[in-house]
């Protein structure tokens, strides 16, 4: 499934843009990272892909389609969104939550049967969360959260899932199982599109990255190419180093001045109170 | 179906009906089971006067009670779903203060018993619409619907305050107090018909979309992406709700608690899935009122408020639950 962003601005008042002439693509087996400093139009531009919010110009397609001529149902059925981990208000089942996943295909007076039922089956079992199925939702990890929430946009049918901020709250251990799952995903024929603070999680997982800087995305293409001490530099305002290991694995360090430990750096050998 | 919860489902299904015909029985004039079958199927062997007692004062009384109650919880729990708070009640859109303000207005002026009822559920409503209206023109998020239910509120509370102050302390205001206080012993059948109907139909919409219902305790963002178009359906479910609380207040006064207790004796009791919840919130509510309004006209000689009642058990009530879930949470002992 093809999700295309093409040339869309959206203000949420006239005058103030948070997106400008914002274009991007992904297309299926695919994962785009989406970075970006805070306030720099990350979470409305996921609100514009998933058809939360409509832009004032531009166009978003899925597979050609544009968004605006989908019903909402047809919509959820193309796009999930999964969104930062919630505590919800009441402590529904990991399964019960799933299911609401369903909603675009089940119409007002009805019900989810046996094949709604079979299809959450289906969906935990993708992400690797069967066991959790009659857990409460408020009782579970962040980690699982996220993964059960991945769950419910495949329940919902959709093959492009947008992920707002997936490790966020995370450890790195977790963060590591929720973009496993996302590759394995991916490899299965499913689109992903994640909002991201971390370019390092993007060198890892990412197979296109969009740099959004004051609601631009002014630099695009695959990691290797697009995350730069440059393109970093101007989407954080702030320095940054690219280092590589052994293996070829290459991973962003911010440039501080107080490195501790650094060879030459202040605080080599503890902190300096000023002895003198 | 598991085993404790078929027998949940056995004991939700078959309580209402035991305690309505056990209202029947109950009362300062005893009734024994086989004068009561007789009288309800028309048979021989009981007197006009049992027969009348049966049929035209506690029949249409326990049919108020069964019907109010289980309006009023299955509003709160569609309420505090769709506000996606635990603490919201049947009464949160205004509806109570409207019809209070009403019922009064109609006894301020000596009506008959249809016309206050009439006069109540209209203002029922017209506090709502005023909520409504406040919802629409600044954008009918919930937290603007409910500042405006307790902005109306306040406007009903201040009105019906004057029309205490104005009213005839001797004749007129005992009457508006006891009409405040909640209670079913105006129950006729000539009052009934509008409950009955608004009963029948809320129930029926309410047991269609109760899965959908889960939808609504969503954020609106998360519900639209899922494909659902939120407002919309939480504009028809207050409809709804509002017009089945209206309709039971204009009956049966001010009666208070159950649309809070009974929602979350539910949620504990079923989970918090609609699909179980919205049947198992009817049952127990009908289940209650039928107890308390039984125990209201018998436990003492002149009859206790119902909304004195309600009170008395659903604060200990409330007060239990909010322990239970405290401890469940690990912060009381």
């Amino acid at each position: 499934m093809r999700l295309a962003a093409d040339r869309i601005h959206y203000a949420y008042r006239p005058g103030t843009e948070v997106l400008r002439d914002v274009s991007l693509a992904v297309d299926e087996r695919r994962t785009l990272f989406v970075l970006g400093a805070n306030g720099s139009g990350k979470t409305t531009l996921l609100d514009c892909l998933s058809g939360v919010r409509t832009p004032q110009s531009g166009r978003v397609t899925v597979d050609g389609i544009r968004l605006t001529d989908l019903s909402a149902r047809d919509r959820a059925r193309r796009i999930g969104v999964v969104p930062q981990s919630h505590e919800p208000v009441f402590s529904y089942t990991v399964g019960q939550a799933v299911l609401m996943g369903r909603a675009p295909h089940l119409g007002l007076f009805e019900r989810p049967g046996r094949e709604d039922r079979c299809a959450v089956a289906r969906a935990l079992d993708a992400v690797g969360v069967t066991g959790l199925q009659d857990r409460p939702y408020t009782g579970i990890s962040g980690g699982e959260r996220q993964l059960v929430l991945i769950a419910r946009g495949l329940a919902q049918g959709a093959g492009c899932l947008l992920m707002d901020e997936p490790a966020a709250h995370l450890d790195p251990h977790h963060q590591h199982a929720v973009f496993n799952v996302v590759r394995q995903l991916a490899d299965d024929g499913f689109s992903f599109v994640v909002t991201s603070h971390h370019p390092n999680n993007a060198l890892l997982y990412a197979d296109d990255v969009v740099f959004l800087v004051d609601g631009a995305s002014l630099i695009r293409g695959a990691p290797a190419t697009a995350i730069t001490e440059e393109s970093l530099h101007a989407a954080y305002a702030m320095e940054f180093e690219i280092v590589r290991s052994v293996d070829g694995t290459r991973a962003i360090l911010p440039r501080v001045r107080h490195r501790p430990g650094a060879v030459g750096g202040r605080s080599a050998s503890g902190p300096d109170y000023g002895k003198s | 179906m598991s085993e404790p919860h078929r027998r949940t489902a056995w004991i939700l299904v078959l309580a209402p009906p035991i305690l309505f015909l056990t209202a029947l029985l109950i009362g300062r004039y005893g009734v024994r089971p086989d004068e009561a079958f007789r009288a309800l199927f028309g048979l021989d062997g009981v007197s006009g006067v049992l027969r009348s007692l049966i049929l035209r004062v506690r029949l249409p009384r326990a049919f108020a009670a069964a019907c109010i109650g289980a309006n009023l919880a299955v509003c709160g729990t569609a309420f505090q779903g769709l506000f996606r708070n635990p603490l919201v009640d049947s009464r949160i859109l205004g509806v109570s203060s409207g019809a209070a303000f009403g019922a009064s207005l109609a006894l301020l002026f000596s009506a008959g018993a249809a016309a206050v009822q009439g006069s109540a559920f209209a203002f029922a409503l017209v506090a709502v619409g005023l909520v409504t209206l406040v919802g629409w023109r600044f954008g009918a998020s919930t937290l603007v619907i409910v500042i405006g239910g307790i902005l109306v509120s306040a406007l009903f509370n201040a009105l019906l305050g004057l029309i205490k102050y104005v009213a005839d302390p001797l004749s007129k205001l005992p009457a508006i107090t006891y009409w405040l206080l909640g209670g079913l012993s105006g129950s006729r059948w000539s009052v009934l018909p509008p409950l009955l109907i608004v009963t029948g139909l809320g129930f029926a919409f309410f047991v269609l979309v109760r899965w959908r219902l889960n939808l609504l305790t969503l954020s609106d963002a998360e519900a639209t992406a899922l494909g659902v178009r939120i407002r919309p359906l939480r504009s028809v479910v207050i409809l709804v709700g509002t017009v089945m609380v209206a309709a039971s207040v204009a009956v049966g006064g001010m009666i208070g608690w159950i649309g809070l207790v009974v929602p979350h004796v539910a949620r504990a009791w079923v989970g918090p899935d609609h699909k179980a919840l919205i049947p198992a919130a009817a049952a127990i509510g009908a289940a209650t009122l039928l107890i308390l309004d039984t125990i209201a006209r018998t436990a003492l000689p002149s009859e206790i408020p119902l909304g004195i009642l309600t009170g008395l058990i659903g604060v200990p009530a409330f007060f239990l639950l909010l322990l239970r879930f405290l401890r469940a949470r690990g912060e009381a002992r």
